[in-house]
């Protein structure tokens, strides 16, 4: 089944929650609403055998609003298709379902994407950081944290 | 050492100052702690092997904290490690040297970032900073030398050991 065919589906199947659907050099890109994301998940992997969650990330467009963006890289290991979801999250309350009921890997992603950039998870097993040390405040990984730590004077370039 | 045959008593007798017998010692067997945290590890791993061989200078590495006297931080440390050291570091016996090995370990190095420890004096008492990174061997093996002639230096160690003053640092 070609992508085209699995996006027409799912739009079929999610119409008042996909967004945007980009095609760029092979690479398909399809944007949700964050409300339906755990059906949508379990959609692409029993009905399109999705079975395998690459990578689950969090990017933080400081600015633009909504300000985060979920992105689940997804693996047909049976036929080798990627593709790629989108969930758009704003910044205030930031928080989306977790997926680690649909694939088990989720859980330690999504507590990277908590940790770093903290998007709350709801439902999610072990919220807990797994980089940072435990008793760490902020999420490092925000573009509006300071990068040489909030204790120190912001880096003003080399000199600093 | 200092090693003198005194006439008055003849052949078969030796004196020495206890500080230099101590000090000869320690200096001769200085057992570091395996303790790589990036790619210094690799330098300080091609150090204690067949090319440039350690161990002909009495320094054995060993994996226990407990029969180590020089702890070797060999690479970044972050903020997440600080309590890991400082527990390694505190089973360790006394006399114990600490050596910052590399920029990272000394100053933080290129990671001026909020993870990462901006140098381990910030927790530990450093002996000897080696620059580089990471160092080359020789650049490893010079910090080495250079903590023998600190310890061969000191003064009193015995006696601090057993209670009686503190040692005296003197400059090597």
């Amino acid at each position: 089944m070609s992508d085209q065919v699995i996006v027409e589906k799912l739009k079929e199947k999610f119409s008042s929650e996909v967004l945007n659907i980009v095609e760029f050099r092979g690479e398909t890109t399809v944007t949700v609403k964050k409300e339906q994301i755990v059906d949508i998940c379990t959609f692409m992997r029993d009905d399109f055998g999705y079975n395998l969650l690459c990578d689950l990330c969090g990017v933080d467009y400081l600015g633009k609003a909504p300000r985060f963006m979920v992105v689940y890289n997804l693996y047909n290991i049976t036929t080798k298709q990627r593709i790629r979801i989108k969930a758009p999250v704003e910044e205030q309350d930031a928080n989306i379902d977790t997926v680690s009921t649909v694939w088990g890997t989720a859980n330690w992603h999504e507590r990277e994407c908590w940790d770093l950039l903290g998007i709350k998870f709801n439902n999610h097993p072990d919220l807990r950081r797994i980089l940072m040390p435990a008793d760490w405040e902020g999420h490092p990984l925000r573009k509006d944290y300071p990068l040489q730590g909030p204790d120190r004077e912001p880096y003003k370039g080399r000199l600093s | 050492m200092g090693v003198e045959q005194p006439k008055t008593l003849g052949s078969g007798f030796v004196t020495t100052s206890l500080d230099k017998l101590v000090n000869w010692s320690r200096a001769s067997s200085m057992w570091p702690l395996t303790f790589g945290l990036a790619c210094c590890a690799i330098e300080m791993m091609a150090t204690g092997a067949a090319r440039f061989d350690l161990d002909r200078m009495g320094i054995l590495f060993r994996a226990s904290p407990r029969q180590a006297d020089v702890i070797i931080i060999a690479g970044t440390v972050t903020k997440k490690m600080v309590p890991v050291i400082k527990t390694v570091y505190e089973q360790m016996p006394e006399p114990r040297y600490v050596i910052a090995m590399g920029a990272c370990a000394s100053s933080g190095g290129i990671f001026d970032t909020y993870s990462t420890v901006q140098g381990v004096d910030e927790f530990l008492p450093v002996d000897v900073y080696i620059p580089g990174c990471p160092p080359r061997p020789e650049g490893l093996l010079y910090g080495l030398m250079k903590l023998q002639d600190k310890i061969r230096a000191e003064r009193n160690t015995f006696g601090a050991a057993i209670g009686v003053g503190d040692v005296v640092h003197n400059k090597a």
